[in-house]
């Protein structure tokens, strides 16, 4: 067998570790050996979302490294080592560290730098640039010293760095040398509109600013002043001024460089060396640089395609873009500003709504070639695909930007796209592989997500993702089934509305009227469900005990055995000596096992259901009530102790746990909802992995949604920052509601937002917007089920008729032989098998 | 033809609308089931022979496409109420009992 080759990638940002991941794909990886520099201390990380890095993701949260990956493909990883010298000749790279590495291939993925002007007094303290994670550390740190914030650059970089500016509590100004925001991909009444935005939003925008000097301010740390003669006192400077190429390694070795600087490659992403190649912001292609990742990805393929002999060429790359900018969506599309000879300009400008888009077409008015979209770019996938696949145009081009106020559809049905569509941008995914991937089987977004990479880059893709799905199943005729059961032809939300339009408060009564048969245990439970979220009425009332699954029906967890184990409540994990005791006593009467669970509290394991009753009378006789960890509904809010005794605590994290559990318990939902309070961002109660999870702030508190730990861990989304203790509790009814109204059957909150059309963003837009107008009718059913509360386990024993269930032989006083415990650690658990056995052969004998 | 040994086992009013209850027949567990719309009982053995608990009793019933089932409460396999037949397995069929009421009294004969 031949020998290894030797490859080295120098650098591992955005672009290195995805051509790395390619290359461990493809066919060739065993052929050879690969060693990798990485100058920055932590592998690579997505810096498209560096800004989430300020709303509480962390660093490993960014990381596009798998755990364990450059040990399971041995890739030789030098981190925290840079590169310094290449010898062509001899073929060797020398790092910073002294390791000398002698290659067949070597691959460039330097990146970029960002370019900081040479202003006089650049280098003053307190003046930043916005790449790294170390520098939104550096940010962060001057932020808490600082009032007024400056930002140099009105580009996308620039105006992201603003948002993070502002969210860290600073004034926010952006200076910007030219008369117009995102010069590059905006025109004049685009970026007219954007600015309008970003000013609402409490930012101020300079424009025509040209920097003459930076020097110590007399208000604040700086002064900036500008060649008009005005002069501006800020604390902080962070230049986005744009980047440079970073080439001097390939300067110093002799690699031909572009006419202004980066890396000169060909269509094979080759330098003027054979040998050696060079991907992403490094490299510069027929004198363009291109300052994204797709077309470094698209460079990185290029690169494995050429060692496996393929064809793989780069030709340019399309550099169309949407993004939500500080909450406001902006897009743009190929030639934006009508620089083609001949061009000709549709546009629409909503002040009102401050909507702004424009469509560029060609001489005939057959073919798109750009287009702008600010504050609604809901149209940008339609209109790329006009535009990159040339698609004929509709007789009326001006459809595609004006105001649709009927239902009538004028977007592209993705029936119209070609095979070779480019779908996703962010891994090149086309058409025709999504296509083949449902054919093969995929018949969710998740899967296809999880089969083609499609939409797990920026999303932006995902609504024509979708709608390629959906007419790909429908003409192969495939119903996507989304009835409940074999009983109810509707989904649970539909049950959910018509037990709302028809004031339905019995299965019978709704099976009688929507649905057929007898039920079963899917839609008896979801029923159940609903009419309990609903009318809040005792689930174990005559009518509704048929409804109860497992655990609900003798409000206990059913364990392995036919046993139950007793949960009582324990508000926030908080807990006096007394009742622990009292517990206790109760736990060593009936012989329970004990331990403590994760939602800070106790359960007690081992009691039959003749003993539930009982032990619930001497529970609640000591103050205790039901923990409803047997019900898919709110189980715990966990908590830290927060400023009560913490030396870091910011706010009283136990107190506002303690009111929310007696806000929310019993409250009964599609699955179980955890909270979480945290006191600090120290995050103790690890908050961010919870339903609904709280964390406090200088200045109030944050609130994350839809997190989950368990099987598929999800982190919480960051749904509103710096929150008064009102505001919070308002949102998190409207939120609670409106997930027990639309979720699935056993849908977490996690999977719910997953699968909800637009997101984050839809969800915002109704409870803090209340866009459907909803929110009055939302919290006023929480108020309901708030003020119909009782503890279920008081009312069970309260009344004797309802004690007749909690025996296992109606006609018999015998216990279940069945269950027996052995001891372990000073604990009873149950038999197993062969003990079982055992101790029956003991037992006759 | 022998005439069936009818066991009293309880009242009619100790069953539970569409849900079930457990009796102790001469050592036998038995799980009884009440389907009130029809006013019909059913009645099989108590073990689940997946999660080996008796258990079948505290399941929810309804039915597949027509025929009247339970789901077991700890893993949800279906057995038949009328034969105790697993739908999921047809290697699975747990014991069945003839129940009747009469008089306002519940009677299975093994």
């Amino acid at each position: 067998m031949s020998k290894k080759q030797t490859l080295v990638v120098i650098g591992n940002g955005m672009v290195g570790q995805t051509f790395l991941s390619d290359l461990m794909a493809s066919k060739i990886k065993d052929q050879y050996a690969v060693i990798t520099f990485c100058e920055e201390p932590r592998v690579a990380y997505d810096r498209v979302h560096l800004t989430e890095y300020f709303s509480g993701k962390s660093a490993e949260d960014l990381s596009m490294v798998e755990e364990g990956f450059f040990e399971t493909n041995n890739i030789t990883l030098h981190l925290g080592d840079k590169a310094e010298t290449i010898d062509l000749k001899g073929k060797t790279v020398l790092s910073k560290k002294g390791i000398s590495i002698s290659y067949d291939k070597l691959v460039l993925a330097t990146g970029s730098f960002p370019f900081v002007p040479p202003i006089p007094g650049y280098d003053r303290e307190n003046c930043m640039v916005y790449r790294t994670i170390e520098d939104l550390e550096a940010i962060t740190l001057a932020a808490k010293t600082a009032k007024i914030g400056s930002v140099v650059g009105g580009g996308l970089l620039g105006l992201e760095a603003a948002k993070a500016l502002q969210d860290l509590g600073l004034k926010t100004n952006v200076i910007q040398f030219s008369p117009r925001l995102m010069s590059a991909q905006l025109d004049d009444g685009g970026a007219k509109m954007l600015a309008n935005k970003i000013e609402a939003l409490g930012i101020s925008v300079l424009p025509n600013k040209n920097t003459l000097e930076i020097v110590e301010g007399e208000r604040c740390k700086n002064k900036m002043i500008f060649a008009d003669g005005e002069e501006l006192e800020t604390d902080l400077i962070v230049f986005s001024t744009g980047i440079r190429p970073r080439d001097e390694i390939a300067r110093a070795c002799g690699l031909k460089l572009g006419a202004r600087g980066g890396i000169a490659i060909n269509n094979q992403c080759k330098t003027s060396d054979p040998d050696v190649y060079a991907i992403g912001e490094c490299a510069v292609w027929n004198e363009q640089i291109f300052g994204l990742v797709a077309p470094g990805y698209a460079m990185g393929r290029t690169v494995v395609s050429d060692l496996l002999g393929g064809t793989v060429s780069f030709t340019g790359a399309d550099m169309s873009t949407k993004l939500k900018l500080n909450g406001v969506d902006v897009a743009s599309i190929g030639d934006a500003h009508a620089i083609t000879e001949g061009a000709l300009v549709y546009s629409y400008q909503n002040e009102v709504e401050g909507i702004y888009k424009r469509l560029v077409v060609s001489k005939n008015g057959k073919k798109l070639l750009g287009a702008v979209l600010v504050g609604e770019a809901s149209g940008y996938g339609t209109l790329l695909q006009y535009c990159l696949n040339e698609i004929d145009l509709p007789e009326n081009p001006d459809a595609l930007i004006l105001p649709h106020r009927s239902d009538e559809s004028v977007g592209l049905g993705s029936d119209a796209l070609p095979a070779t569509a480019q779908i996703c941008s962010c891994f090149d995914v086309n058409k025709g592989q999504i296509c083949s991937a449902i054919e093969s089987g995929c018949m969710t977004i998740a899967a296809l997500k999880n089969e083609t990479k499609a939409a797990t880059g920026c999303g932006g893709c995902l609504p024509l993702l979708k709608s390629v799905l959906d007419s790909e199943l429908k003409s192969a005729g495939i119903a996507v089934n989304t009835d409940l059961c074999e009983h109810f032809p509707h989904t649970r939300r539909d049950l959910y509305n018509i037990v709302m339009v028809e004031d339905i408060k019995t299965f019978d009564d709704l099976i009688e009227h929507h649905g057929s048969g007898r039920g079963c245990e899917i839609c008896r439970q979801a029923v159940g469900s609903i009419l309990a979220s609903y009318w809040n009425e005792y689930v174990l009332e005559k009518n509704h005990i048929s409804l109860q699954d497992t655990n609900d029906t003798f409000l206990a967890n059913m364990q392995k055995d036919g046993t139950y184990s007793i949960v009582p409540r324990m508000t926030g994990g908080e807990v006096s000596p007394d009742m622990l005791i009292a517990l206790g006593q109760v736990a060593k009467k009936y012989k329970l096992y004990t331990k403590v669970t994760g939602g800070q509290r106790i359960d007690m394991f081992g009691a039959r259901v003749d003993q539930l009753p009982l032990i619930w009378k001497e529970l609640i006789d000591a103050g205790f009530e039901s923990g409803h960890a047997y019900g898919k509904s709110l189980r715990t809010v966990k908590s830290c102790v927060g400023s009560t005794w913490c030396r870091y605590g910011i706010d009283d994290s136990i107190s506002l746990a303690v009111a929310l559990e007696n806000r929310y318990k019993g409250l009964r939902a599609p699955h179980k909802i955890k909270f979480a309070v945290s006191g600090c961002t120290r995050e103790c109660a690890e908050a961010q992995s919870k339903d609904i999870g709280i964390i406090a702030t200088e200045n109030g508190w944050n609130l994350y949604v839809c997190g989950n730990g368990g099987m598929k861990p999800r982190h919480g989304d960051l749904f509103a920052t710096n929150l008064d203790k009102e505001t919070l509790i308002k949102y998190i009814d409207r939120i609670l509601v409106f997930y027990v109204r639309s979720a699935d059957r056993m849908q977490r909150t996690s999977v719910w937002m997953e699968n909800m059309e637009g997101g984050l963003d839809y969800l915002k837009s109704i409870v803090i917007e209340d866009k459907l107008n909803i929110c009055d009718k939302l919290e006023a059913q929480m108020q309901h089920v708030i003020d119909t509360y009782q503890c279920e386990w008081k009312t069970t024993i309260e009344d004797e008729s309802n004690l007749k269930r909690f025996r296992h032989f109606v006609n018999s006083d015998k216990q279940d032989q069945n269950v027996v415990f052995v001891e372990q650690r000073g604990q009873i658990r149950p038999a197993n098998s062969a003990e079982q056995k055992h101790l029956k052969i003991a037992e006759e004998v | 033809m022998s005439a069936k040994q009818w066991i009293d086992v309880c009242s009619q009013n100790d069953l539970q609308a569409d849900s079930g209850i457990c009796a102790l027949v001469e050592d036998k567990q038995i799980a009884i089931f009440y389907m009130n719309l029809e006013n019909k009982v059913y009645a099989i053995n108590n073990f689940d022979p997946f999660g080996k608990a008796n258990v079948l009793s505290r399941g929810l019933i309804g039915d597949i496409k027509g025929e009247p089932m339970v789901a077991s409460p700890l893993h949800k396999q279906h057995f038949s109420l009328k034969t105790g037949q697993c739908f999921e397995d047809e290697n699975v069929r747990i014991e069945s009992y003839s129940i009747r009421i009469e008089k306002g009294r519940v009677e299975v004969s093994l």
